[in-house]
């Protein structure tokens, strides 16, 4: 169990499985450089609320967190199951914290993600230009 | 010379006369014209060999004969003329677009269309892990691991969004399927995206990359060490006591292989469709 951390790391752990995207109480691996996300944890944070209409949230969609202690709104950029086609999937479920009017509140996102987000240009223009990689 | 080509670009003369009058110069002063003669007679002129450059960045096509496993049809009733059909787009496709030999377990770079990249083009190097499908919607995964972010995008082969498909290295595994990678240690997942195409021999056997791999603790996405899955590329003797490994075993069904309901013989099949595809490509 020497590698622990290494997996922690890569969101590995403590992290839902790839039954469905991101619904309620999915545990979830925020990706950004806020110390909020960044601080370790003893409960990881979990997702209590997805603003979709059917509840189930996909690359793009904003979600309510649970995150020590506090209600934060967070954008979903990468999920473990397996969209359509020629898009990535990831290993984790990822996060990028932001505020309730948009901004992320870390400066950096650690992570590559799915240049489909760009679509959604004229929302999180602010999200996209803190990321570091897209795939 | 050089002052000759000087003078002449600043009388402004076309580029093009000026480098026909430059060969003409090397030609006819030449260092082997202005050598003295020591003997009477020059010594008869041998042509250097010409070299041979062989380019080890290229990669060569395959002379093997290889069937894409596509082309090769489910068991089923559907009407034979319908794969009949699909076989011949996907042979117009294959005009239009080259799509090497791979294999589960070769590194693969793919570039397609993508409307929101930077570029309008999204290269993604990885390995391949899984090959899915047949006819047109044939598919298949590449898995890289891109600032310790496992990342897998599934392809569809003749989607037209494709552009390039390179092999930068040809060579199997010991299973058909490693989807276990996941599970793996990140190690055997991570794939350089600056990666140089490594040469390979366009014919005889595919390399096969006897690499057995060390996995995660458990728990895993799935039953990795049951019969069903019969993998030989993981190191069951570091994670799993060999009674846990004896356990795995109950899960066997050692009768399946002898259900002949289950039986479908392809060699036929496939010689059938190999000539079918070389007559078509060469038309």
């Amino acid at each position: 169990m020497r590698l622990k951390p290494l997996y922690s790391s890569l969101g590995l752990d403590d992290v839902s499985i790839a039954t469905a995207a991101i619904q309620k109480m999915t545990r979830v691996r925020v990706v950004d450089n806020s110390s909020l996300g960044n601080t370790p944890y003893h409960r990881p944070p979990r997702v209590i609320h997805v603003y979709t209409k059917n509840g189930i949230g996909k690359v793009g969609d904003k979600v309510l967190l649970a995150i020590k202690g506090q209600k934060k709104k967070a954008l979903i950029v990468g999920h473990k199951m397996p969209g359509d086609r020629m898009t990535p999937r990831f290993d984790s479920n990822n996060v990028v914290l932001i505020e309730d009017n948009g901004n992320p509140t870390g400066t950096r996102i650690k992570v590559p993600i799915p240049s489909s987000l760009r679509q959604m240009e004229g929302n999180y223009s602010k999200v996209l230009a803190i990321a570091n990689t897209f795939v | 010379m050089a002052v000759c080509t000087r003078g002449l670009g600043k009388l402004a003369t076309p580029l093009r006369f000026c480098r026909k009058l430059q060969h003409q110069n090397e030609r006819l002063f030449s260092t082997s014209m202005c050598r003295p003669a020591a003997d009477s007679e020059p010594p008869k002129f041998v042509p250097p060999s010409k070299p041979v450059i062989i380019d080890k960045t290229q990669t060569v096509a395959s002379l093997r004969k290889f069937l894409s496993p596509e082309f090769v049809p489910p068991r089923q009733r559907t009407a034979p003329f319908k794969f009949f059909l699909e076989r011949k787009d996907m042979i117009r496709r294959r005009k239009m677009l080259n799509i090497p030999e791979f294999y589960v377990g070769s590194i693969l770079a793919v570039t397609m269309a993508d409307p929101n990249a930077s570029g309008k083009t999204n290269r993604f190097v990885g390995i391949c892990i899984q090959r899915r499908g047949n006819g047109l919607g044939a598919t298949f995964v590449l898995r890289n691991i891109i600032n310790n972010q496992g990342v897998e995008i599934c392809y569809e082969m003749y989607n037209p969004r494709i552009q390039k498909i390179e092999v930068l290295k040809l060579e199997k595994r010991l299973d058909d399927n490693l989807m276990y990678l996941r599970d793996a240690l990140p190690e055997y997942s991570i794939v350089d995206p600056e990666m140089k195409p490594v040469p390979f021999s366009p014919t005889g056997e595919v390399p096969l990359n006897s690499l057995k791999v060390r996995m995660r603790p458990k728990p895993w996405s799935k039953h990795w060490e049951r019969p069903k899955f019969n993998i030989q590329g993981i190191r069951f003797d570091l994670c799993m006591t060999p009674n846990q490994m004896a356990g795995a075993q109950k899960h066997a069904q050692p009768w399946r292989e002898y259900d002949m309901l289950r039986e479908y013989d392809t060699t036929e099949l496939e010689e059938q469709i190999f000539k079918e595809v070389q007559e078509e490509m060469s038309k």
